[in-house]
């Protein structure tokens, strides 16, 4: 009797399961995979641009490396630069995106107003605005330029006004140049807080009420409450804003520019593999680090 | 505050007791405006600085050549004038632009839902070998930076021939870049902007629906497809509505894959604004940079502001589905 292979009905659900993800399978192979391992050859060997249209790549070992770390001018202090904004600015973003979560969970009059309102700075990310927006800070404080350049990145004409007239009255400009920054920072972390706070409120919301109820028969002040209920149900998702947040800083640093402008005005197609494998390599390290930390003193609910 | 309470009693002759509740009645009222009169200037700050570059832009916008020049001019401007409108909307196409913009991001924003959809549903419900490392490898496109497969992504689409069928073929390696093609390739197979966190979405989403719904639908006699279509989606719709909120607004300020691709400027808004300067420098011979900031500043709200029509209109059902589609509990 001849024996067949009998299509169980586990077996069958998986392959179905297979075919539904199929296309980001097909996708992920083709795109993530292959692109992946093709960068990292291309870190490793000079690319050049062949005449057919191909290229051709010759081995070099960590001569990219070399030349990123040591040759470069400014390769070293991009990455340090990042790798610093990343560690002040994301915990900054995680504590005003909770508070901010917090002050608008109330029911209070424009409520939707000011959630609408948050969400803006996200539509209005485009590359292309923000540069208009630098533009537009060196040209109108153009005739300050020696102060200028320093402040030109503020976001905010009134700010540089404001500033360049302390600067008169004798006021040290490093001390100009440091609060300019530091402001600077904060309009910075203010604006990249809209997807984080807009998750931060979806959770809020999903914290049943009869915990508070119960908190507040036996008395718990509205510290103890924040505290021992409200910050643990919320605590896996500082974890999925973290790792949001350090990806989304990363994407739209300086690292990338410098990146890019290897690859497509120097041709340098090796160099530039290598400066992205570096800083996505200290992406996923950071990320390690913090999600490291941060599982162990999660609480989950279940 | 006792001896105070206790004078007051018995001046007035009510009871001690009723002095102290209702002095902490009002305590608490002090506290709760108090409170509400913090959120408020908070809140009032806070939108301060995330609207002041727009707030600056759109006033520029309606300057006139004399409000430029004039210092004193900050805000309101004394000549207000719509010729920037008029002229950033000749120059970019503006109207025929919009609406192939409008169709590209619909599309792409329709083709993430589906496919983000499916895939979620897949990882969600079935079991399959390898299922834990596949879905590491999910959360693994959400976290690499899409920069590191640039290189690699510009010279497969320079010479594109899919696995070399079209050497095979005789055709010879199309060049796909300049075109739109790449990102609807890549959207169709998964690989889209940011669709590795809309995958997520939709896997934590379908992990909370009960398993009773598909049980019932399989002693129905539902094949999978039937399921996923008849019963599955309608009940995703707030996954749904975020998924496409996100996809619309990052798919029309994208300039990463349109910057990468070299995607001609008719098709994307994005890409003419970009251009925008330089065409107005040179065809209409405007040199000096505090008018063409003018220009700009035009062309920039022309940009913005059917982008936040659609997110307005879409915007409460926006915050809805993020509760409820379960990214969070």
């Amino acid at each position: 009797m001849k024996h067949r292979k009998k299509m169980t009905l586990s077996r069958k659900r998986s392959i179905t399961g297979l075919i539904f993800i199929s296309p980001w399978l097909i996708g992920f192979l083709t795109y993530y995979v292959r692109s992946l391992i093709q960068t990292g050859i291309f870190a490793f060997s000079e690319v050049k641009d062949a005449s057919n249209g191909g290229f051709t790549t010759t081995f070099v070992g960590v001569n990219n490396f070399k030349y990123a770390f040591m040759q470069d001018a400014e390769f070293n202090q991009i990455l340090v630069n990042s790798i610093r904004d990343i560690v002040i600015d994301v915990p900054m973003i995680i504590f005003f995106s909770l508070f901010l979560a917090i002050l608008l969970n109330g029911k209070f009059r424009g409520r939707t107003l000011f959630r609408a309102l948050l969400f803006l700075p996200v539509i209005m990310n485009a590359g292309v605005i923000l540069n208009a927006i630098r533009d537009a800070q060196t040209a109108i404080s153009g005739g300050l330029s020696a102060v200028a350049k320093d402040m030109a990145v503020t976001k905010s004409s009134t700010m540089s006004m404001m500033l360049s007239t302390f600067v008169e009255f004798g006021i040290p400009r490093k001390l100009i140049v440091y609060l300019t920054q530091a402001i600077e920072r904060i309009f910075n972390i203010v604006r990249a807080s809209g997807v984080q706070t807009i998750i931060f409120i979806a959770s809020l919301q999903s914290i049943s009420g009869s915990l508070y109820e119960v908190a507040k028969i036996e008395g718990a002040t509205a510290y103890e409450t924040f505290w021992k209920i409200t910050f643990p149900m919320v605590s896996p998702l500082i974890l999925t804003n973290i790792v949001y947040t350090i990806v989304d800083s990363f994407v739209t640093s300086e690292v990338v520019k410098k990146a890019e402008e290897m690859a497509f005005t120097n041709f340098e197609y090796g160099i530039s593999s290598a400066m992205s494998l570096i800083s996505t390599l200290v992406v996923c390290l950071i990320l390690l680090i913090f999600g490291y930390f941060l599982s162990k003193k999660t609480y989950y609910y279940n | 505050m006792e001896k105070i309470e206790r004078g007051k009693a018995l001046k007035t002759g009510r009871d001690y007791e009723d002095i102290k509740f209702r002095r902490k009645v009002f305590m608490s009222k002090c506290v709760k405006k108090a409170m509400s009169l913090f959120r408020i200037v908070t809140l009032i700050g806070i939108s301060y600085i995330v609207l002041s570059p727009m707030i600056s832009i759109i006033s520029r916008a309606f300057f006139s050549e004399s409000d430029v020049y004039n210092a004193m001019v900050y805000l309101i401007p004394q000549n207000g004038t719509l010729k920037n409108f008029k002229l950033a909307i000749l120059r970019m196409d503006y109207w025929k632009t919009l609406g192939y913009s409008l169709l590209y991001i619909g599309s792409l924003a329709i083709l993430q839902l589906f496919i983000c959809s499916m895939v979620g549903y897949g990882f969600a419900r079935f079991q399959f070998p390898f299922k834990k490392l596949l879905f590491g490898c999910v959360i693994l496109t959400i976290v690499i930076p899409s920069y590191t497969i640039m290189l690699p992504l510009y010279m497969h689409f320079r010479n594109f021939d899919p696995l070399h069928l079209f050497g095979l073929l005789g055709i010879g390696a199309k060049n796909w870049l300049t075109t739109v093609k790449p990102v609807y390739l890549m959207t169709m197979l998964g690989c889209g902007l940011r669709s590795g966190l809309f995958i997520y979405i939709f896997i934590q989403f379908f992990r909370g629906i009960p398993k009773e719904l598909e049980e019932a639908a399989f002693v129905d006699g539902a094949g999978a497809f039937r399921t996923y279509f008849t019963i599955m989606l309608p009940n995703a719709v707030p996954s749904l509505i975020t998924v496409t909120v996100f996809s619309l607004v990052w798919q029309y300020n994208d300039s990463f894959y349109s910057g990468l691709f070299g995607i001609k400027s008719d098709y994307l808004l994005s890409v003419k604004l970009a251009s925008l300067t330089g065409t107005i420098n040179s065809l209409d011979q405007i040199v000096n940079p505090e008018i063409q900031q003018a220009y700009l500043d035009a062309g920039i709200v022309l940009m913005v502001v059917p982008i936040v029509i659609i997110y307005i209109i879409l915007q409460r059902k926006f915050i809805e589905g993020v509760e409820r589609s379960g990214i969070v509990g």
